[in-house]
């Protein structure tokens, strides 16, 4: 690795004010024009077409801009903001923050697609239909799963789409009220746990043992008649691939319960291992991470569901059928778990990912695994050799596409602990990182993944800046602690605050309460 | 404005570690091991914990007891501490520890740190109740209080952060266990618990930031009672153990609680307060039971430690099947993967108790945990 020269790097800072307190009264964006003489004769006085009771007595308290004005209020806002693409972003582990074509993003801006209405007759709908079928064809050759649904608006709405189709499994079968449990592992996302609760399961999690793998001992202890199934992921954030997962699999099936796998992390199997394959019943993917439609609050998610034969009737409806000539939106199915969002799902993913993986191709999807395997592992190398650094469970063990480090020995050592180190980064013009999903098992936590698009000079940057931290850890600590400092503010805002309702606003209306404005 | 932090150090404690005398109660021990050639450990810890507190060492004043109880490991540790006056015998004793932690809280400090033993922590536990916010440095020979952090160092980053930290400090209640030292040296092993202390709270070793703000112990624990009451059966006797995650149990259903004692209860009713191992056989006759217990924190301990009402005739008599263990995440995580204990001094009970316990941490929820012995 050639020596790695840091940027010198500072946010801009507009001191901007919130954009309702802005404006002048009078000040207006757009001029709407007044109704015409003819038409106010005809029906009268435009408030009269709304009944009385549902008039509002005052004027909505709007602020008063003018176009350009909150235009630049909101590049200013921009401006205050790192966006994905003008940082390195591989600190986001488990989000695949991978580079999304921009060619995909003309496609959704079509007016073939931006004109289209889910309410149309489905005869007018014929394109986009097409390419929700292919890519349910697409995803089950990738896992191996028969039939796939669209209609999650996320990768947690997807999860709780297989709490739903489990529970409608078992109740079919009589074993609802006896089937009350479902097993997931603390390594899952806290999806696999939260969602499988809100459909009504208590829920049962796996401790790791100590080689990382959730406790196969313990699985095989709790599994019994009142076993729902199991939600688990693979590779884990630990970024350790389970390579015993089948008997997990075969432990539940034993009892008579069904598997489910979180493939929130598949960036680094696609081509390469399925799901079907391991023998689990039902997978997701993020669409938004794994197959390239932006991430974040850069755009809405996407989390395709997909099942094999048996699970295929409890989908959610509608789902896409063709019938050799016409494409159909099939509602009819008795069986269906009915609805988890409204319409069909986020068309604009869809199209995005059906253009991807067309572009790639099967070799070029098994590429894109390898490479961002290979990435994250020449990442691993950089990272371990930085002071303070570790990586708990099987050192000798090579992660996949991302992995889950740790700085307690750095914190030991300095005092300085992820937080710290997380906001000293983006002093040097790259994304901070992410920590971990809840709970923290592993003390002082971060999670990288250098996905498929980033360059091996982004990944050397990226190790150069954790680096740089340490040593300045080491040497002079303050510089860490004090940091973030040349961001557009001085300090995150401590997230335990936001339990003390007294000292936190989610609205403006309840700002201006608190603080006495009105 | 600099804060205030007490200092107290118990120079004898865990000095008779090193010569294999298992503590240091009681003057004849004590000089046993000093003329065996014990050297006094806790000095050198608190040293090593007010060494942490460096970065702030300008924005502390450290309040202490003369010499060897405090003075001395203050100024080694790089600080020009105030010393309340106090004379001092060659040998101190509990005495001198109770009425060092009066005074010093009594002249106002912000958290009180000690560093000790078991013992220590019961000194400062009868001096001061639950009043402020302490914390032990570990110098004991086997410590079973949890209101120890886990190394010196440990202890001087938590009040580092305690003392420096803007806005709500986080604390948290940690027992004080002791053991009877005479049995101890006989190879018997009996711990009882004799109250709770207010200790720093280090969130952020088990707070996620991308999962928000995750909801307090009490939250946690209100709803394991939730999920314990929403179990409970009328035919059942159940036997609710000591803890404060228990007590969150009896004040959900609005019964009294004995926090360092054994509670019955039965169709939501208390049908017995404190109660010893006879009492608890005799409810149990001709009833069905079950028993509540939770985890010592930091040590794991569930039969064995501050429950010995809850003997072997007792888990025998309820079955293993009918043992409900409580605990928060944050507790069982707080193990650092290390089992849950049993040491019930029946080894078969310890056997039979031996496996996985579907540990209740929440409403619904369940973490699988290793028991062991």
């Amino acid at each position: 690795m050639k020596k790695v020269k840091l940027r010198k790097f500072h946010a801009a800072s507009w001191d901007e004010p919130f954009i309702m307190q802005m404006g002048n009264a009078g000040e207006r964006g757009i001029l709407v024009p007044g109704v015409d003489p003819e038409i106010a004769q005809a029906v009268g006085e435009v408030e009269s077409l709304v009944p009385e009771n549902m008039r509002r007595q005052t004027p909505p308290a709007l602020p008063e801009l003018s176009q350009y004005h909150v235009l630049q209020h909101y590049l200013r806002m921009s401006q205050m903001t790192m966006g994905m693409e003008t940082g390195i972003d591989i600190g986001e582990g488990t989000c695949t923050m991978k580079y999304s074509p921009k060619i995909n993003e003309q496609l959704v801006r079509l007016p073939k697609m931006t004109e289209v209405h889910p309410c149309q007759d489905e005869e007018t709908l014929q394109g986009i239909l097409e390419i929700m079928y292919k890519l349910q064809g697409f995803l089950s050759a990738i896992s191996g799963m028969d039939m796939f649904t669209f209609q999650p608006g996320g990768g947690a709405n997807a999860v709780y789409t297989n709490a739903c189709v489990f529970r409608k499994y078992h109740e079919e079968r009589g074993e609802l009220a006896q089937r009350d449990e479902m097993i997931t592992t603390i390594f899952s996302h806290p999806c696999d746990a939260a969602t499988p609760a809100t459909a009504g399961f208590k829920v049962i999690n796996l401790m790791p043992d100590k080689n990382g793998y959730p406790d196969l001992d313990a699985l095989k202890a709790v599994v019994s008649e009142h076993t729902a199934g199991i939600m688990m992921t693979n590779p884990e954030d630990t970024g350790l691939y389970n390579p015993n997962v089948e008997e997990y699999v075969k432990a539940v099936h034993d009892a008579g319960g069904l598997c489910f796998t979180d493939q929130a992390n598949a960036n680094s199997i696609m081509g390469i291992a399925r799901a079907r394959d391991a023998g689990f019943d039902a997978c997701h993917f993020n669409i938004h991470k794994t197959f390239s439609s932006i991430h974040g609050c850069e755009g809405p998610a996407s989390g395709a569901y997909g099942v094999r034969e048996e699970l295929a009737k409890y989908l959610p409806v509608p789902v896409v059928t063709f019938d050799g000539q016409t494409y159909h939106l099939d509602y009819e199915r008795p069986h269906s778990i009915g609805k988890v969002r409204s319409f069909m799902g986020n068309l604009e993913c869809i199209v995005r990912a059906y253009a991807w993986i067309r572009s790639l191709g099967p070799d070029g999807l098994r590429l894109v695994s390898e490479t961002a395997v290979i990435n994250h592992n020449y990442l691993d190398k950089l990272l371990m050799k930085i002071r303070g650094v570790t990586r708990p469970y099987g050192p000798d063990k090579r992660r996949l596409e991302q992995a889950r480090y740790s700085l307690e020995k750095m914190y030991q050592d300095t005092g300085v602990g992820t937080i710290e180190v997380r906001d000293r980064m983006v002093d040097f013009g790259i994304q901070s990182y992410w920590t971990s999903h809840h709970p923290w098992i592993v003390p002082h936590p971060f999670t990288p993944e250098a996905c498929e698009t980033y360059s091996r000079e982004d990944i050397e940057y990226w190790a150069a800046v954790i680096a740089q931290i340490s040593k300045e850890a080491y040497e002079d600590p303050q510089i860490v602690m004090n940091a973030p400092h040349t961001q557009a503010i001085r300090k995150m805002i401590n997230l335990e605050q936001l339990e003390e309702p007294e000292k936190c606003s989610l609205t403006w209306r309840a700002y201006k309460r608190k603080k006495e404005l009105a | 404005m600099r804060k205030k932090l007490g200092l107290i150090v118990n120079p004898v404690a865990g000095i008779g570690g090193r010569v294999g005398l298992k503590g240091s109660d009681g003057p004849q021990i004590l000089k046993m091991a000093l003329d065996m050639g014990a050297v006094p450990e806790s000095p050198r810890r608190a040293r090593e914990a007010l060494e942490k507190l460096g970065p702030a060492k300008d924005d502390i004043e450290i309040v202490t007891w003369p010499r060897a109880m405090g003075e001395e490991a203050a100024v080694a540790g790089g600080f020009a501490p105030t010393v309340m006056p106090a004379a001092l015998k060659d040998y101190t004793t509990s005495e001198d520890t109770e009425e060092a932690a009066r005074r010093i809280t009594a002249h106002g400090v912000d958290l009180l740190m000690f560093a000790g033993g078991d013992g220590t922590a019961r000194n400062i536990f009868n001096a001061l109740g639950n009043a402020l916010p302490v914390l032990g440095i570990p110098a004991g020979v086997k410590i079973h209080s949890a209101v120890y952090a886990n190394s010196p160092s440990s202890a001087g980053r938590l009040a580092l952060n305690f003392l420096t930290r803007k806005g709500r400090r986080n604390v948290r209640e940690a027992e004080v266990m002791d053991i009877d030292e005479d049995a101890f040296r006989e190879n018997r092993l009996s711990a009882r618990l004799y109250g709770y202390l207010n200790v720093p709270y280090e969130r952020s070793l088990i707070q996620s930031a991308k999962a928000g703000s995750q909801s307090n112990e009490e939250v946690a624990m209100d709803a394991i009672a939730s999920d314990v009451i929403t179990n409970m059966t009328d035919e059942h006797l159940y036997i609710i153990g000591s803890g404060t995650t228990t007590r969150a149990i009896m004040s959900k259903l609005g019964l009294p609680n004995t926090l360092l004692g054994i509670d019955a209860v039965f169709k939501k009713q208390l049908v017995g307060s404190d109660l010893n191992e006879s009492r608890l056989l005799e409810l149990l006759k001709n009833r069905k039971g079950k028993i509540v217990v939770t985890v010592i924190g930091g040590q794991g301990h569930v039969f064995g430690r501050g429950n010995q009402q809850i003997s072997p005739a007792v888990i025998k008599s309820v079955g293993t099947e009918n043992i409900i263990i409580v605990a928060t995440e944050n507790k069982l995580l707080g193990l650092n993967g290390q089992p849950l204990l049993v040491d019930t001094g029946d080894a078969a009970v310890n056997q039979m108790l031996r496996g996985y316990a579907k540990v209740v941490v929440g409403l619904h929820r369940r973490i699988v945990y290793r028991v062991s012995y």
